[in-house]
């Protein structure tokens, strides 16, 4: 056994660092299905406590949703419980096709192709599209999975500061004697909820003849009145060329990813994504439970208004109750607490009182801007959201950061 | 509208380039679950046919096992259908840690981490785990997810030429002023059904003191006495010191991968691997279904056996109607055509005798090694076997690769 | 010489990384990279100006975060290059 002393001890001492930094994430673990209220045992070995969830992607509560488990047990009866198979050799199911049509309409785009998750439909988009000749236009705080697809492709890195379209448009000039160039966003951006200025963007692309690619992980089934996403929310449904998204948030939250948009650029990707290529097909039970999920946001939209009114009432209790959170009009709700102990130990205490959400601190966010993520969903109760203003009120009052801006909870805690 | 013209054009282009070229990919639409029969629609809108499947990683046959799928259902009324969550917020459920503890204990390794794919896993673990100072030391034949982790680390890379262990002794020499050394290979080579050299791997890496990778997605579940990898097979469980590997292959194949070795590496790994961090935890009805797929290997050897006998069985018949095949006891048997040409005709024409094949050639294999890569399953029964025999002897004769 | 360098770089960074109405100072020493004002991924954008306006190609395993970390150590890096 080659791994000796020397190794063990140098990692030894990371995880020492690790946990010394105050950056050490523990798991909890649930013992029930994801629903608004879950079983958690936390410590390990602790008895099971109910406590209502404030952080998962769970949207539209259609993660345990009855009609969305019998449509994959039917899915799990018809057509098996894997494919054991890429795509293109023997994994393609007629639902595999029905299903990419069906998102297709539901997004209005010419063409969808399914990735195992839409990590993998970002790890392999880049390097299918764009090469050395091209240019890469991304936004600061694109998601990880955005970021080692950029490093996987050759074409030249850009990115502008979060939002700035001036400095997007600055980056457009720059990059004209580029062959292609290809702006990169995300729809909704996961660490603060704010939407991006696709409007804006589609128009900068235009005008300076760029394409536009969008990961609407965090919006497809909710944002806009339909809740097709980003697009249909700023009014640049046909504008946009690309979008990546995932059916393991509000879609369902099991598995699953697609890049859907020219159709184009979807057959690129059916015939060079690298992870389309080496990668396992999609489930037949995941994609039995997405047909019916996209059947039912298609026919109404009754989940995505109650989530939209649950949004507005929390957002507006949490701030008259003093609580930082970043203004926005996603579900995404941060509560900013910029240190990251300060984040924990006020997660730990409203645990105690039932309400379970979780700290982000660095690597996840950037160093001194700890928060608590807190996620609505179409599950929440109105009961629901006034516990957890009650209980935030509560804890916050204990570390007496109610009312308080940046700089006095620096202050007071430390960055 | 933003995309101009040109860039249409120019992707346009490159897909005719491709179907030029021969080299265009089809999909071709199943109406069954996967099995040793399905049914198939190919050309696109004619009609559907019964057809073997002798190309699928369906190795036990799990992929569509009654016990899998009553277990699955459990998972879903138990657990839910998703979790929308990764692993550290609000994705863990005690039959996740479950399952980690089960495939410890099966590989024989002190923890395990869960991924949404073994591509995922891959993609994860060296930049987590190695810096700029370290050096990673890879076969050239690894596979795709592989190469595409190693280009997202920092470490300084080696390619060493495919399973040879002079040249992998050469680069470990030359690396022993870094800091770490890491080799990495594939458990088993998917386009030729041969294992990796573990056992000198393992002589190598101890005496020039590296940390040894294997990929063991196409070997777990069947590979060794008791399925447990390459590792059993060469007797040299307790000397890998890191595996990753699939659920998506024999073990179920619907999704889910894998880290499993010391625990202060799995400990790591919780705590820096992108993919762990930043995607989807696993599903409860994968998860369960992936619990009993290792209850029923653990508790009986009668898949593996079946799959070996099966393997043996196809490869001697094979060679004994004159096809050239890569030696191996594997159940993935590269029949080797060497023409693309032929290759492309001969899967056709099998397909048409019912035999369901899928042909490889340049640039997936190097030029003059096309071949047919048939995938043996545990669900295939003897007469299934006989009957691809006698299709590839019928077609083979009309091509002229056998009289 | 150096001195217009300097300038020039913490021109750009503030330019390039900092809101309009940012208070930052950037000194020659401020920790740029390990400061939490530039992160790993934008780094990218210093190193292409740093590239173009001194007409030189800084190899990927020099480009650290350790040698952007502040204007000084950009200097130091930019003297194996270029002298200025």
């Amino acid at each position: 056994m080659a791994y000796n002393e020397k190794t063990k001890s140098h990692y030894d001492n990371e995880l020492k660092c690790i946990r010394g930094a105050g950056l050490f994430k523990e798991e909890r673990y649930i013992e029930s299905p994801q629903a608004a209220s879950i079983k958690v045992e936390y410590p390990a070995g602790a008895p099971t406590k109910d406590v209502l969830n404030f952080c998962a992607n769970n949207y539209l509560g259609l993660s345990s949703h009855p009609e969305v488990i019998a449509a994959a047990h039917r899915g799990l009866d018809e057509r098996g419980y894997g494919m054991s198979s890429v795509r293109f050799i023997c994994g393609t199911q007629d639902i595999h096709r029905e299903l990419e049509n069906k998102l297709s309409e539901f997004l209005g785009v010419e063409d969808t192709i399914l990735f195992p998750s839409c990590m993998e439909a970002n790890a392999g988009l880049f390097e299918v599209m764009l090469d050395k000749d091209d240019a890469m236009i991304a936004d600061r705080l694109v998601h990880a999975s955005i970021v080692d697809g950029m490093r996987l492709c050759k074409a030249q890195l850009y990115n502008y500061k979060h939002s700035d379209m001036a400095h997007l448009e600055e980056k457009l000039q720059e990059t004209q004697n580029c062959r292609f160039r290809l702006i990169i966003t995300d729809g909704v951006f996961s660490m603060d909820g704010d939407i991006a200025k696709l409007d804006v963007i589609c128009d900068l692309a235009e005008q300076y003849n760029a394409m536009v690619m969008v990961d609407d992980s965090h919006a497809t089934g909710f944002i806009g009145k339909r809740g097709k996403g980003t697009h249909e929310h700023c009014g640049v449904i046909d504008k946009v060329d690309v979008i990546t998204t995932t059916l393991g948030k509000a879609l369902g939250g099991a598995a699953g990813g697609c890049v859907s948009g020219r159709k184009e650029i979807v057959a690129m990707c059916r015939q060079r994504a690298r992870p389309y290529l080496f990668s396992n097909a999609v489930p037949p039970v995941v994609i039995a439970a997405a047909i019916k999920i996209i059947d039912l946001i298609s026919a109404s939209t009754e989940r995505r208004d109650k989530l939209e009114w649950n949004t507005n009432y929390y957002r507006e209790k949490m701030v008259r109750a003093g609580l930082d959170i970043k203004k926005g009009e996603s579900p995404i709700v941060p509560v900013m607490l910029y240190n990251a102990k300060l984040a924990q130990d006020v997660a730990r205490d409203l645990y105690d009182e039932g309400i379970y959400v979780v700290g982000f601190f660095f690597p996840v966010v950037p160093q001194g801007q700890a928060r608590i993520r807190t996620q609505i969903s179409a599950d929440h109760e109105r009961e629901h959201l006034d516990k957890a203003v009650a209980a935030f009120t509560k804890v916050g009052e204990k570390y007496k950061i109610l009312g308080k801006k940046k700089e006095e909870v620096i202050a007071m805690y430390g960055a | 509208m933003a995309v101009h013209e040109k860039v249409k054009e120019f992707y346009r282009n490159e897909l005719v380039e491709l179907q030029n070229a021969d080299l265009y990919k089809e999909e071709r639409t199943i109406f069954t679950p996967q099995g040793a029969d399905i049914t198939v629609e190919y050309p696109a809108n004619s009609k559907p046919r019964e057809v073997l499947n002798f190309c699928a990683n369906n190795y036990l046959g799990l992929s569509s096992h009654p016990s899998i799928i009553a277990a699955a259902q459990k998972g879903l009324e138990e657990r839910g259908y998703g979790m929308s969550s990764v692993r550290f917020i609000c994705g863990t459920q005690d039959q996740h840690k479950e399952l980690e503890g089960k495939v410890s204990r099966f590989l024989g390794l002190e923890d395990t981490i869960l991924y949404s794919s073994c591509f995922d896993a891959n993609g994860g673990i060296f930049e987590a785990l190695l810096g700029e100072e370290d050096a990673l030391i890879s076969d050239e034949l690894n596979h795709a997810s592989i190469i595409d982790g190693i280009r997202l680390c920092k470490a300084e890379r080696h390619r060493y030429k495919h399973s040879d262990m002079k040249d992998l002794k050469h680069h470990l020499e030359q690396t022993q002023n870094k800091r770490f050394r890491m080799v990495v290979t594939d458990g088993v080579f998917s386009m030729d059904g041969v294992l990796a050299k573990l056992d000198e791997i393992c002589d190598l890496v101890e005496e020039y003191d590296a940390i040894l990778v294997v990929d063991d997605s196409h070997a777990t579940g069947f590979i060794g006495k008791t399925g447990r990898g390459t590792h059993e097979h060469f007797d040299v469980m307790g000397r890998v010191d890191i595996m990753t590997t699939t659920f998506g292959k024999a073990l179920g194949g619907a999704s889910g991968g894998c880290i499993s070795g010391s625990k202060v590496f799995i400990d790591l790994l919780r705590q820096r691997s992108r993919p762990y961090l930043f995607s989807n935890t696993v599903s409860p009805v994968v998860v369960a279904g992936t619990i009993r797929a290792l209850e029923l290997i653990g508790a009986s050897t009668s898949l593996r056996d079946t799959l070996e006998e099966n393997a043996k069985y196809f490869r001697r018949r094979i060679s004994e109607a004159g096809f050239e095949i890569k030696p191996g006891f594997h159940p993935i048997v590269p029949v080797m055509l060497h023409d693309a040409g032929v290759v492309q005709n001969m899967a056709r024409d099998l397909y048409f005798e019912g035999i369901y094949v899928i042909g490889f050639f340049y640039p997936v294999v190097p030029r003059g090694q096309a071949r047919i890569r048939v995938q043996i399953s545990a669900a295939h029964e003897k007469h299934h076997i006989d009957h691809a025999v006698e299709a590839f002897t019928k077609v083979g004769k009309k091509y002229g690769v056998v009289k | 010489m150096t001195e217009d360098v300097k300038k020039t770089i913490i021109e750009y960074v503030k330019k390039e990384y900092l809101d309009q109405d940012s208070d930052q100072v950037i000194t020659e020493d401020t920790k740029l990279i390990s400061g939490g004002i530039v992160d790993s991924f934008s780094m990218v954008s210093l190193k292409m100006f740093l590239e173009k306006k001194f007409q030189i190609k800084i190899p990927d395993e020099k480009a650290t975060p350790e040698a952007f970390d502040s204007v000084n150590d950009i200097i130091s890096l930019l003297r194996q290059f270029v002298t200025i």
